[in-house]
């Protein structure tokens, strides 16, 4: 167990996943995420663990073959960046309606339109919201190191599975180009066919055997009565969520005054801040959600009777601060600060933006 | 202890090598690293920069406004990253193509000839190397045998017959670091 390696976040999303017993990964390449389907094309999975790589002819085309695969019960995945996301996003709707697990990694590039290969995190919205057409829900996971990029392939799939929906992580440029250490997770084998039959046999669409009771996976529904029930049990399932598999870390929050709230590589970026400000005097703590949905709500509404004001920080005009402010109530102020555009914050600009949104002001 | 550095000038120069051989170096000295590039539509020709940091703990932000130790190697770099380095800090620079040299008076200064000893040694692919050379002289945060199981570890198998020389370029820029200013 534990072989430590110097790897770019990327590189790890790739190894994460042949490790994890992953089936196939089908993808179209986009910067700056390339690395993706470079470093598993390198590794040729197919001849150690049999996992399939294929470069599909667009995103579009990865997406359907994504859910496919996931009906028959496969470990499958695909990988892109920002405007790649954007053309999954009716394919995303269609998984999250016909309840197939799936992983999606989105390395964030600045936008909208075409934009710029330069990091952003302005796919909040897209990615906890909506994206696709319909009231559904991803799992958004948000690592902030290169080892996080290694765990959460595994915690994805753990979640999508557990709840029969697609999980995402979404992460930018900053946590994908960047090499740190990481310690790779031991080998797990794939899935047989009889262990998918004896694990998801219930719904998986991969030949009638043994006169099972026939499987259908669809996410039409023409008769509205039974629809709205299938809303509701989709509703039950992202309520369990908000329940069950909420994460975020606290940075500092003991005696803090003020609090950061940042997620993904703005959070490394605060962490730093918070050292700076508190050089300064200033007693700063930081929140950091893990699981952008589920969403952090309790902790913030906890940390709201205990600061005298909040800022957030995202590489974006101000998105997640509407999940903070509608969890930290109307008592204390929330304010924003963010770059757009690829422009990356430096911990200085954020002590800044501390002293002049909420201190001075 | 925690060592910030921005490695900075044309692309092509080994900047990003020469980010990364210090990162596996750190990584064999069994310190926290994070190697972070500038990435881009960049190309040889064009401006190339890396963040290094090292540290006994948990490294938190790879994008900093304030440098330990800058190592500036164009005048494009210089003119971005000279006002970047911490008061007391250390900024390292080739002085060819440099213009405009360091005006800093609260930092340690120091020149290396990196294109000149790369061309003196008969291979200017080490330039790279000199120039880390030129730097562990100066900040010796990790040690040579640590640089060579660096390049060990970086390197493919196919090039480790390339290793002595570059070794030897390191200690070439070792040897030729010299001292500018000092603070």
């Amino acid at each position: 167990m534990g072989e430590l390696r110097l790897m770019k976040g990327n590189e790890v999303i790739a190894e994460a996943a042949i490790r994890c017993g992953c089936d196939g990964y089908f993808g179209y390449p986009i910067t700056p995420q390339s690395e993706v389907m470079e470093t598993l094309m390198d590794r040729e999975p197919w001849n150690e663990t049999g996992m399939v790589v294929l470069q599909a002819e667009s995103e579009i085309a990865s997406i359907h073959m994504v859910h496919g695969a996931a009906g028959s019960g496969k470990k499958v995945m695909t990988s892109s960046s920002s405007p790649g996301i954007s053309l999954m996003a009716e394919g995303i709707s269609y998984l999250a309606g016909a309840e197939l697990p799936c992983l999606i990694v989105n390395v964030q590039r600045g936008g909208p339109g075409l934009g710029t290969i330069q990091p952003s995190q302005a796919d909040y919205w897209q990615s906890t919201k909506g994206g696709g057409h319909g009231d559904y829900r991803l799992i958004v996971l948000a690592p902030s190191s290169v080892q996080e990029m290694n765990d959460f392939v595994e915690l994805g799939f753990k979640l999508a599975f557990k709840y029969r929906n697609p999980a995402m992580i979404l992460t930018d440029g900053v946590i994908g180009q960047m090499m740190e250490k990481v310690v790779l997770a031991d080998y797990i084998p794939r899935l047989t066919d009889e262990e998918i039959n004896e694990k998801y046999g219930s719904w998986v669409t991969n030949g009638r055997k043994h006169n099972r009771q026939r499987n259908i996976i669809t996410s039409l529904e023409m008769d509205s009565v039974r629809m709205e029930n299938n809303n509701l049990r989709l509703q039950e399932k992202y309520a369990r969520m908000e329940e069950e598999d909420v994460l975020f870390e606290e940075i500092q929050c003991e005696d803090a005054e003020y609090l950061l709230v940042a997620f993904g590589s703005s959070s490394r970026i605060c962490q730093k801040a918070v050292d700076q400000a508190r050089e300064k005097g200033i007693k700063v703590g930081l929140l950091r959600p893990i699981s952008l949905f589920p969403f952090p709500k309790k902790p913030i509404a906890v940390l709201a009777k205990q600061v005298k004001g909040m800022l957030v920080v995202e590489m974006n005009a101000g998105q997640m601060i509407e999940d903070v402010q509608l969890a930290a109530g109307c008592s204390i102020p929330v304010k924003h600060f963010g770059r757009m555009g690829g422009i990356i914050p430096s911990p200085g600009e954020v002590v800044e933006a501390l002293e002049q949104k909420l201190i001075g002001g | 202890m925690t060592e910030e550095i921005i490695i900075a000038g044309f692309g092509g120069q080994g900047v990003l090598s020469m980010g990364k051989i210090l990162a596996y170096s750190g990584v064999m000295a069994d310190q926290e690293v994070a190697w972070f590039p500038s990435y881009g539509p960049e190309m040889r020709g064009g401006t190339a920069n890396v963040t290094v940091i090292l540290s006994e703990s948990r490294i938190s932000s790879p994008v900093l406004n304030e440098y330990d130790t800058a190592i500036i190697l164009n005048q494009q770099s210089m003119d971005k990253f000279e006002a970047m380095v911490k008061p007391g800090g250390v900024l390292i620079y080739d002085p060819n193509g440099i213009i405009h040299p360091p005006k800093r008076t609260d930092i340690n200064i120091y020149k290396i000839e990196g294109t000149l000893i790369a061309a003196e040694l008969g291979n200017v692919k080490t330039f790279n190397m000199v120039v880390l050379g030129a730097y562990l002289k100066a900040k010796p945060v990790v040690k040579m045998e640590s640089v060579e199981k660096g390049l060990q570890k970086s390197l493919p198998t196919r090039h480790h017959y390339l290793i002595p020389m570059n070794l030897e370029a390191v200690q070439k820029g070792f040897e030729s670091l010299e001292l500018v200013q000092a603070v």
